[in-house]
């Protein structure tokens, strides 16, 4: 009795004492208990009984599949009304949640990566926002959410989260989420590789409350519209998400009205608990194995430096575990850094459009698998460091995680896809911005990034052009139609970029040549937002080769709209032509990788790009000479290429094979490996380094060691578990000093005087 | 009872050992490292991705800087098989990539039969070759 009053008035402390926080508590920044925790929320009492109620798993799965229709009729209506053109191409989702807020039924299609990550700002208002009364979460309420920090891709995606109620009891939530592109962040499209700091990204907007009654309140819309630069499209595409809400609750509320809520209740919390049991038995079919791998970045997107993304994946019985330790810390003046579940979801991208594409989109896919970080990493960077370019580190956590994967798989008895090579994954595409054609102002991106290479298969080519990496189903949309939106044309596109593909016995997809050009006003810019144009940024899988790298070329001082008038034939429609030939009289050809800040460009003036290759599979000493000839007539590769890379004999003129001399030269060069490949130790002794180069700033672990931390350089080595900031120079300060030194030596040299040598 | 771990790698459960699957060659311990008991080569980036632009000119061709990454090539010692490809920093570590628990694998294979030739999974694309026949 006297212990049971003990706890009681404990009970009443700790309750006293959360309280008193919570009301003191001056800003509710995002809440690590609620952003780094990807699992489905615990069983509640309601669910329970729920589940005791409702056991018919006939009635179960028909609720499930109304629910799932409903989602996708909610990604229809976006993807049609939608005014982005993330929204065009199903950079979308719209999903039901548990009343705890956990994703339960998502949308099938579109990109997958909102499927682990768009709930975290459901439980923050859950957590904060229900109780609050000068907030409160009421049937008709709305919630817009779109900063990272809360859990998010990146602050360029807005959510729309509506609760749903019956007879005053909250049953679930709605939500839709689009990638709006604007958000009025220092460069157009809401992804500025220039941001330095996190205020530089634009609108960041935590969980709040914009719409009441289904009505959007038009005084916050107006501050939104008055905050980004495109005010219109802010407006449509709220109302857009709202509706799509609307439409989810209506189908939902239609399910309440046949099996009642607690069936609702109970088929959400049944099928994520299903999902968890499902996808342990899925790993318990794997071998017990560490895999590792690596990628490598070359850019912050300001400069070029080498970072490393390291991945380290350990299964055991029904445990999956990825550990990200020794991986680049974050630098916390570039935008590439990530928060947690960015990197998380990207993950969980990778299972859902690659490894169980069959299993139900929603959050409980990832919940078993665990992840172990170094805190202040580029793949868990903190609070204050931007990531509005987060899709870089997000992007190379997918690969790792994809080349990591495909050696658990390849034994597996039960597949449920291929296993395959990396994917490609940058977005080699125009950013683009300023003021169109018919003088409004405009800010988003050209939808070829969803043109990625797909990775080699173990018995098959990779596809060209595919799909992105965050998507299996998305379109590249109608360039004659974004032409009557912007002033610029694609000159050249959707013709593969010869010699660039990833050799393997099965070759990856290749991506297309891009060539755009300002028409029609002299307020048009381009930005380009990829690493991969010094090393690739991919792997090949099984003695596969990755795809090459990637630079942006420009031709400036030309009109090319007049010299199509004047001297077509000097027009040449490839990016080799353009740049080798030079025919363009007093142009200047240049060539720079792929981080662009935005640049205004004149009329006529050439941006050249080309989308990237996925991985190769296995030796290509093994690929069937007749899809090499495939290729050369294709026009993907060359025959001097062909024959070099794949070790084929052919007639130049007729193609036909001789195989018998083809064997010849692979088994030549088969003898030929054997004599240039050294034992594995010796090769150490000769390649391998003790530190890093010391010429390129290097930032990562190394050789293994993942509790120490190289920082930009040799000589800056830190503590994993305390990484610290790092700032990264200004490229423009250290081009001025560069020159400053330059010119002091020249000076010296001819013996010219400073013109003031005061400091 | 060999368990097929990679295009090129199997596991002899008996004598738990790596062996190639072209040549049937042993390439070591499957309690080790299996790059241990392989050649290997640091491939020049520019045999591999041609400069698609002259790179007398351009300071950026398509062609990966050798300066900024090494490729680690690994072949069979004994058939020239290329099992594996590394895209690495340059004067890093070849990775240990597959630390395999082979008591574990050796309890998971004694519930299943024998595998000869890998599995692929669902096949839900017409092939290439065949697309020109219908
Ligand atoms: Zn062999």
């Amino acid at each position: 009795m006297s212990t049971n009053v003990k706890v009681d008035t404990e009970i009443e402390d700790q309750e006293l004492i959360q309280k008193f926080l919570k009301d003191t508590t001056l800003f509710l920044g995002p809440d690590p208990e609620i952003i780094r925790d990807h699992r489905i929320m615990p069983r509640t009492p309601s669910e329970e009984e729920c589940m005791d109620k409702y056991t018919d798993l006939n009635q179960i799965s028909s609720i499930r599949d109304r629910l799932q229709s409903a989602c996708e009729e909610g990604f229809e209506m976006v993807e049609q009304m939608g005014a982005a053109p993330g929204a065009k191409w199903g950079d979308i989702i719209t999903g039901i949640y548990s009343a705890s807020g956990d994703l339960t039924i998502g949308s099938a299609g579109g990109v997958l990566i909102f499927s682990a990550l768009v709930h975290h700002p459901i439980k923050f208002i859950i957590k904060n926002w229900i109780d609050e009364h000068t907030v409160g979460v009421n049937e008709g309420d709305g919630f817009i959410h779109n900063d990272s920090r809360y859990g998010n891709v990146h602050n360029t995606d807005q959510s729309m989260i509506l609760p749903v109620f019956h007879e005053g009891k909250l049953i679930c939530w709605a939500a839709s989420t689009v990638h709006e592109g604007e958000n009025g962040a220092i460069e157009p499209g809401g992804m500025p590789s220039m941001a330095e700091t996190s205020f530089d990204e634009g609108l960041k907007m935590s969980p709040f409350k914009v719409v009441e009654n289904y009505e959007i309140k038009r005084d916050i819309l107006t501050f939104l519209q008055n905050s980004v630069r495109e005010p219109k499209l802010q407006y449509e595409d709220m109302k857009v998400k709202l509706f799509a809400c609307m439409r989810l609750e209506q189908r939902i509320k239609e399910v309440f009205e046949t099996d009642g809520p607690d069936a609702l209740t109970a088929c959400l919390r049944y099928t994520n608990e299903s999902v968890v049991t499902e996808v342990r038995r899925r790993i318990s079919e794997w071998p017990d194995m560490t895999v590792r791998t690596q990628t490598i970045m070359d850019s912050t997107l300001r400069e070029n430096a080498l970072l490393k993304i390291n991945l380290a994946v350990t299964k055991k019985d029904d445990r999956l575990i990825f550990d990200f330790s020794g991986t680049s810390p974050e630098l916390t003046n570039r935008a590439i850094n990530t928060q947690l579940p960015g990197m998380k979801g990207m993950v969980g991208q990778a299972f859902m459009n690659h490894i169980w594409p069959d299993l139900p989109r929603g959050q409980a896919g990832l919940s078993p698998i665990e992840f172990i970080t170094q805190e202040g990493s580029l793949v868990d960077c903190s609070y204050e460091a931007p990531n509005s370019q987060s899709l870089m580190s997000i992007f190379h956590s997918f690969t790792v995680a994809q080349h990591a994967t495909a050696k658990f798989l390849y034994s597996c008895p039960d597949k449920y896809t291929r296993v395959l090579a990396p994917w490609h994954n940058m977005i080699n595409t125009f950013i683009w911005g300023g003021v169109n054609q018919h003088g409004e102002m405009l800010g988003n991106l050209c939808a070829d990034l969803n043109g990625m290479g797909g990775g080699a298969r173990m018995d098959r080519d990779g596809e060209h052009a595919l799909a992105p990496i965050f998507a299996t189903m998305a379109d590249i949309g109608e360039q004659e139609m974004n032409e009557e939106e912007v002033p610029f044309l694609q000159l050249v596109s959707k013709k593969m970029t010869a010699n660039t593909q990833a050799p393997g016995k099965y070759r990856g997809g290749m991506g297309y040549t891009m060539i755009a050009s300002t028409k029609d006003s002299d307020q048009w810019g381009f930005m380009t937002t990829t690493q991969g144009s010094k090393v690739p940024t991919i792997q090949g899988l099984f003695g596969g080769y990755a795809g090459g790298s990637y630079p942006l070329c420009k031709v400036t001082d030309v009109d090319v709209y007049d010299v199509l008038l004047k001297n077509p034939e000097q027009f040449k429609h490839s990016i080799h032509e353009t740049m080798n030939e030079q025919l363009f009289p007093g142009a200047k050809y240049s060539t720079h990788h792929m981080g662009m800040g935005f640049d205004i460009s004149k009329r006529g003036e050439l941006y050249m790009i080309s989308q990237g290759s996925g991985g190769g599979y296995g030796d290509p000493l093994e690929r069937d000479p007749t899809y090499v000839i495939m290729d050369i007539e294709e026009g993907l590769i060359t025959s001097d290429w062909a024959k070099k890379l794949y070790k084929v004999e052919f007639n130049e003129e007729t193609f036909a094979l001789d195989l018998e001399a083809t064997e010849k030269l692979r088994a030549d060069y088969r003898e030929l490996r054997k004599q240039q490949g050294k034992p594995y130790a010796e090769f150490i002794k000769d390649h391998v380094k003790d530190t890093p180069p010391a010429d390129i700033p290097f930032y990562g672990s190394w050789n293994g060691d993942v509790d120490t931390i190289y920082a930009g350089s040799v000589d800056d080595k830190r503590d994993a578990s305390n990484i610290g900031p790092i700032y990264v120079t200004n490229p423009k300060d250290v081009r001025i000093g560069e020159l400053e030194a330059e010119l002091e030596a020249v000076r010296k040299q001819a013996g010219i005087p400073s013109t003031d040598t005061r400091k | 009872m060999k368990v097929l771990m990679t295009e090129y790698l199997r596991i002899d459960l008996e004598t738990e050992n790596w062996e190639c699957r072209v040549c049937e060659h042993v390439v070591g311990s499957a309690r080790g490292n299996y790059k241990e008991g392989l050649l290997v080569y640091k491939r020049n980036p520019e045999d591999i991705h041609p400069s698609v632009i002259d790179p007398d000119k351009y300071k950026f061709t398509f062609c990966p800087d050798k300066d900024w990454v090494s490729i680690y090539e690994f072949y069979c010692p004994s058939c020239g098989t290329q099992m594996e490809v590394e895209y690495t920093f340059p004067g890093h570590m070849p990775l240990y990539d597959m630390e395999v628990d082979v008591d574990a694998l050796k309890e998971q294979w004694s519930h299943r039969e024998e595998i000869l030739e890998p599995v692929k999974g669902p096949n839900i694309l017409v092939d290439r070759t065949h697309g020109h026949n219908h």
